[in-house]
């Protein structure tokens, strides 16, 4: 028989029925972004949290403008404003009990003093005296991330851990947009899903990466939707709907905390500030589109829901601001006062037990400074 | 002769001058990075670059530098010439993957088949007040990775003759741009820009008898101030601007030493396994019998980098250098 022959007689045998390991279907995003200020899901909201909300929303914007003035002043080096995008801030840090972890990013301070942490200690990385302020035990708060997504896999390896040890330990990650682009995000959620760790993924879609929208930073139908590659659920949230990012999150912990695996949170926002007070907005985008999204601001929307259920009156509304002001006042007073800084400090925390070149080299410096104090007696500030 | 004004510039402006002037001379050059286009660049240095060549030859990428660098190798691999930006020091290090992997060895693997003319900029060093992972110097990490070019302007006309050559060359460059001098200026004839230098070149910014600087990048103006100092103490020191640390220039480097017959190596990143430690081995190799005293090294200390409020305590300074140029005179001591 030739070869030509037998291809001839050759009848191939059908691959095996290919069955999809994960039914998708429920796993995606629904086409709308999930809302309830202003819907029929209004009405089920408990009244307490949606105080609870609004207090801490009117706080959260006064501490960013709070904040953003101290970079005016050079008390911070630098602030990367969340105004506008309080809702996710604050209600991240709200669904969390106790024992849960927080993985913010650089942008997150705002989550972080909702979570519990001292104002003043949160702001340390960004006045720039040391690069984490707080004790990430204290409060069960890791230290504010600076390269985009690294935090991810971190939040994964932890809850991975304490579910390994039996612990009833949820970790909540926050990333932003632009983050999403980068390998880390992919292999968090892809360690995430395989392990079945108990994280809720936060995406706070805030427009901009910087500068670059995000047409340039993806061509996914949306971020939620990335979920369904990894095998967890996508949500996509309004995220300037404070009750529904605080119920989609709320569900996603309880998910998680019943050993439902991950979840990715997409909330919709928009950063109303520039980048940080360094960046200049005007060079990325204009005026009009920033305008339509003050309109659909969360502080706004969730105060028409409360009023007009006869939830929130005008003093309720001044009881809030005193609160958010007599915070802005203390931030104020702490801040203005010049950090104690001990340059020995350099030395302090490189290594358990410091090696012979860090004592050489302490030593060194030590002697430089003594011999600067003698020549300027007088002593001048560490600004 | 005719003369032509000579005018400040930063060295922010000759870098996108560079850039520019590499665009219009040949087409396979493509700037990418992250908010390149648009915004011109954090610091501004691939500013309207997208508006005279369009977004496809200045792309604003996704974030992700390991991507960013990646694609560039296929970019590459395809007859292009990219130049990336790692929008800061500590932010390529997620494209260490891509760098150490590939990039830095295409050529060797495929026996000179498939060079990689990819010029990765990566602004560096501290001295800005930045917060954290916005400081770093990592040169030492791209000098131990054979295969690269690691280059670093502290002038002005350098920075575009540097940032010329990088992108002309067949082979990686890491171009490493010293982020407290973008705003420096120098008197600068951007019409007849300096014939470009080629790379592996130190020139000498300064010549003197006593001793020999030997800087790169951000750590040149300290060492031309330091020099400037040292005279009151009766110190005529010779400064060498190394310009590229990968190839290094021993003829220059040991020429001066050998006239001055001491040394001192500062640079700002740590001193252990830094790449001081390197210098200074080359420089006893070659110059052991004309040396008056062993070669110090004066760097940051050996910390991850500091918060801003005391990166001043870290930074080597003039005093530091003076300190270290006086500790030169051990032998007339021993
Ligand atoms: C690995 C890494 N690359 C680059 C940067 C510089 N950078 C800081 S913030 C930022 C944009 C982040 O955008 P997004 O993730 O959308 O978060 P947002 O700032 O909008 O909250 C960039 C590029 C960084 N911090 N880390």
């Amino acid at each position: 028989m030739t070869v030509m022959e037998q291809r001839g007689a050759y009848r191939p045998t059908p691959p095996p029925a290919w069955q999809p390991r994960t039914d998708p279907a429920p796993l995606l995003p629904d086409a709308e972004p999930y809302r309830v200020l202003g819907t029929e899901a209004a009405a089920k909201a408990d009244p307490e949290l949606l105080r609870t909300l609004y207090a801490q929303l009117v706080r959260g914007r006064r501490y960013n403008a709070q904040a953003t003035a101290l970079t005016k002043q050079g008390r911070l080096a630098v602030y990367p404003s969340t105004t506008g995008q309080e809702a996710c801030e604050i209600a991240a840090a709200l669904v969390l009990k106790e024992q849960d972890w927080l993985f913010p990013s650089y942008r997150d301070t705002l989550a972080v003093v909702a979570r519990g942490v001292d104002p003043v200690e949160a702001l340390t990385l960004l006045r720039g005296d040391w690069h984490t302020g707080y004790d990430p035990y204290e409060h069960r708060v890791a230290p504010l991330c600076t390269p985009l997504a690294t935090q991810l896999p971190h939040a994964v390896g932890l809850a991975h851990a304490a579910r390994l040890k039996g612990d009833d330990v949820v970790a909540l990650a926050m990333v932003g947009d632009g983050g999403t682009s980068e390998g880390d995000f992919h292999e968090a959620l892809n360690f995430a899903a395989v392990w079945q760790a108990p994280v809720v993924f936060l995406v706070q879609n805030n427009g901009f990466a910087i500068s670059v929208p995000l047409a340039k930073q993806t061509a996914a139908p949306s971020l939620a939707h990335k979920a369904v590659g990894y095998g967890m659920p996508g949500r996509l949230v309004d995220g300037n709907d404070a009750a529904a990012v605080h119920e989609v999150l709320s569900d996603a912990v309880r998910h998680a905390r019943a050993g439902g695996g991950p979840t990715l949170v997409e909330a919709i926002t928009y950063r109303v500030d520039a980048h940080t007070n360094a960046d200049d907005a005007t060079r990325y985008r204009g005026d009009a589109e920033v305008e339509t999204w003050r309109e659909h601001d969360p502080i706004q929307l969730l105060e028409r829901e409360l009023t007009a259920r006869g939830l929130l009156d005008e003093a309720g509304k001044q009881a809030a601001r005193d609160a958010a002001e007599a915070m802005a006042a203390d931030l104020r007073a702490h801040m203005n006062k010049d950090p104690a800084l001990d340059p020995m400090d350099l030395f302090a925390h490189v290594y358990a037990e410091p090696t012979t070149q860090l004592r050489d080299q302490r030593e060194q410096l030590r002697a430089e400074l003594e011999a600067a104090a003698e020549t300027a007696p007088e002593g001048g500030t560490h600004r | 002769m005719t003369t032509v004004a000579v005018k400040p510039a930063t060295m922010a402006q000759a870098l996108t001058r560079a850039l520019r002037d590499a665009m219009a001379a040949d087409p396979a050059v493509h700037v990418m990075g992250e908010d390149v286009g648009t915004l011109g660049g954090v610091f501004r240095v691939t500013d309207g670059l997208a508006k005279e060549f369009g977004e496809d030859r200045c792309t604003d990428t996704p974030l992700a530098e390991a991507g960013i660098l990646g694609t560039a190798v296929g970019m590459a691999m395809y007859g292009l010439r990219p130049v990336v930006e790692m929008q800061f020091d500590a932010f390529a290090y997620p494209a260490f993957e891509q760098l150490i992997s590939h990039v830095s060895r295409m050529r060797n693997r495929t026996r000179g088949r498939m060079p990689l003319p990819i010029t990765i900029r990566v602004p560096y060093g501290g001295g800005i007040g930045g917060v954290e992972h916005h400081s770093d110097s990592s040169e030492a990490y791209y000098m131990a990775t054979p295969g690269l070019h690691v280059v670093t302007p502290a002038t002005v006309a350098d920075a575009y003759g540097l940032l010329r050559a990088a992108i002309a060359s067949d082979d990686p460059v890491v171009f490493l741009e010293p982020k407290r001098l973008y705003w420096s200026k120098d008197s600068w004839n951007p019409e007849e820009p300096v014939p470009v230098e080629p790379i592996g070149r130190a020139v000498v910014r300064r010549s003197g008898r006593s001793a020999t600087l030997i800087t790169y990048g951000p750590s040149v103006p300290v060492c031309m101030e330091a020099a400037e100092a040292a005279r009151a103490e009766g110190w005529d020191l010779e400064v060498v601007d190394l310009r590229s640390l990968v190839p290094f220039d021993d003829e220059t480097v040991c020429a001066s030493v050998r006239r001055t017959g001491r040394a001192v190596v500062v640079h700002e990143s740590g001193s252990f396994g830094g790449p001081g430690g390197e210098i200074a081995a080359r420089v006893t190799e070659r110059c052991f019998h004309y040396l008056e005293a062993p070669v110090l090294r004066v760097a940051g200390f050996d910390v991850p980098y500091p918060p801003p409020m005391l990166e001043r305590h870290h930074l080597p300074g003039v005093d530091r250098i003076l300190d270290a140029v006086g500790r030169l005179q051990w032998e007339a001591e021993s």
